[in-house]
């Protein structure tokens, strides 16, 4: 669960100077402090994972690539990038949507939607995979219904989406919010006071400005999407091959008591998520996305 | 507002909470309902056996441990990234944000890599008589990495916006460091440690992968109320999996609408910190 709002800045972070020249009113406390912090974050951020690089590589590089190219760590790993990459697209749509609906129009169940936005930022996501099972799953109503008519969901590839879908929600929707909340509602009167349609307006006025927060947004969800464990072990049906993504994948090496192929797919999965994390930092530092954090 | 705007407008409204209603709403009715399949007398008569009344306390006290952790360190880093400034700051600003891109499996598994047969700190756990995989020790290093970014980065932005310039007058009236920092900046960022604290503990509190990995939940002893929930659907306990579900889905949107008061009344003490 992550949060993109800071609590009394309302998501904007005014930019302070830092105060490089303050004296220090007692040097070895500073240094305590200093020294604490880069030992706590050291020890539990840094020293674990140094600790997954050298399992990974200790075999050497043949090793490594032998265990990332199993057939079945190939396919788990294309789906856990394929699923995340359709979601992101679906995502991107909604959230924008959702985002747009709630900043410029006035509907009954506006409230209630603000609201259940960020539901899936607090329940946890092995909750939403017994969720979707309880809904959509092949003993229910509508999963049967579904089922009948050759789209069976649960246990399926678009199970595996649908759960990305639900714990990725909010990304878009709260990166995005903001910056139409923030652009200037006169340009798009202006638009179609001109004669420009709806849809017209959105695309050449209001979507040049919230472009960025939009990508920033299906960014994050990307990034979350290819860590997902909870809601999709439970929804996936994990047959090899079919429906195993990377992370259950990992799991089940983990299990298995296979050090070395579990620290290669974790090597390449926090590649992945590094690298977007990193590209996101850097759409933020050239000030063209919203200050929006993980 | 023209015919064809009008019609748009119900367009984007109509597909919206159509499709938030199929994703969100839905299952949410969904899980209410296979709860209470049984009767609330089942539910009652299951939440209260002894292996989900153990799951729920272990998954509390996990959560409240990760919290105080974080609460306490989580400010100290806080302050040093923002105060302080010495080569390496930012390297050490980026640091906070990974693990939010470190899936729980991987969480889990690299305290599996330290601490299990041949692990780099085994002997050092081993000498001072501390178990931590399948254990305790493990559980909460694992739900402490995946909440450690909350703290920090609610706290860091308020410190900013808080300035130093208050300490600082403490400071030349001869208050100690210490003074002036639970004196005067503690009570000045309070709501964004309050409100990090909350999102620190709800995170920890759903935490299942990496806790999963670690525990070998085994079930009165290392088992979790997410991992009772995985070992009820296991047995098909359907009221079990589903009550539980429903409880943690709870105590989670408890502490949201929590949060979200937290965040207005922090909101509106800014502002009206401004005015002065």
């Amino acid at each position: 669960m992550i949060a993109l709002q800071g609590p009394a800045t309302g998501g904007i972070a005014l930019p302070l100077p830092r105060d490089d020249t303050r004296r220090a009113p007692l040097p070895w406390g500073r240094w305590g402090l200093r020294t604490t912090a880069v030992l706590y974050l050291g020890l539990m951020i840094v020293l674990p994972l140094a600790a997954v690089a050298q399992h990974g590589l200790a075999d050497g590089l043949g090793a490594f690539l032998d265990d990332v190219t199993q057939p079945l760590a190939i396919e788990a790993l294309g789906l856990t990038i394929g699923a995340a990459v359709v979601m992101t697209a679906v995502n991107a749509v909604m959230g924008t949507l959702t985002a747009y609906a709630l900043v410029r129009y006035r509907f009954p169940g506006r409230g209630l939607l603000d609201a259940i936005v960020d539901l899936p930022f607090a329940i946890p996501t092995l909750v939403t995979g017994v969720m979707l099972v309880a809904l959509y799953g092949p003993q229910t109503d509508v999963g049967s219904w579904l089922t009948a008519r050759g789209l069976p969901v649960i246990y399926a590839k678009p199970g595996i989406v649908l759960a990305l879908l639900f714990v990725c929600y909010p990304f878009v929707v709260r990166t995005v919010q903001p910056v139409i909340h923030g652009a200037e509602k006169s340009q798009e009167e202006a638009a179609w006071t001109l004669g420009a349609s709806g849809w017209t307006t959105f695309r050449r006025v209001v979507l040049p400005t919230i472009g960025p927060a939009i990508l920033t947004g299906s960014m994050l969800s990307f990034a979350r999407a290819l860590g997902e464990f909870g809601s999709i072990i439970i929804v996936a049906g994990n047959i090899p091959g079919s429906t195993l993504t990377a992370p259950v994948y990992l799991y089940q090496q983990v299990e298995g008591d296979n050090t070395g192929a579990a620290s290669a797919i974790s090597i390449v999965l926090l590649a992945l998520s590094f690298t977007t994390m990193w590209a996101i930092e850097r759409l933020q530092r050239r000030g063209e996305g919203p200050r929006a954090r993980v | 507002m023209r015919a064809s705007d009008r019609s748009m407008k119900w367009l984007i409204v109509g597909l919206v909470l159509l499709y938030a209603g199929l994703l969100l709403l839905g299952p949410l009715v969904a899980v209410v309902t296979g709860a209470f399949a049984e009767g609330a007398g089942a539910l009652v008569r299951r939440l209260s056996a002894p292996d989900a009344v153990h799951a729920l306390k272990l998954t509390l006290l996990l959560a409240a441990g990760a919290t105080v952790f974080h609460a306490v360190l989580g400010i100290l880093v806080a302050h040093v990234l923002v105060r302080d400034s010495f080569r390496g700051r930012r390297f050490l600003d980026g640091l906070v944000d990974l693990p939010f891109a470190v899936s729980p499996v991987i969480a889990g598994f690299m305290i599996i890599l330290l601490f299990g047969r041949d692990g780099w700190l085994t002997p050092l756990a081993d000498s001072a008589g501390i178990k931590f995989v399948f254990s305790l020790p493990g559980m909460f290093l694992a739900t402490a990495f995946v909440s450690l970014p909350f703290t920090i980065r609610e706290v860091m932005p308020v410190l900013e916006q808080h300035g130093h310039d208050q300490e600082d007058a403490a400071l030349t009236m001869g208050a100690s460091p210490w003074q002036a920092f639970r004196r005067v900046t503690l009570p000045g960022i309070r709501w964004g440690v309050l409100y990090g604290i909350s999102l620190t503990f709800a995170r920890a509190i759903g935490e299942f992968g990496a806790v999963l990995v670690v525990s070998g939940s085994v079930a009165g002893l290392t088992e979790t109320s997410t991992l009772f929930i995985f070992r009820s659907l296991d047995e098909r306990d359907a009221v079990g999996a589903h009550g539980m579900a429903l409880m943690l889905a709870a105590v989670s949107f408890t502490l949201l609408m929590a949060m979200e008061l937290v965040r207005r009344r922090g909101a509106r003490q800014m502002t009206k910190g401004e005015e002065i």
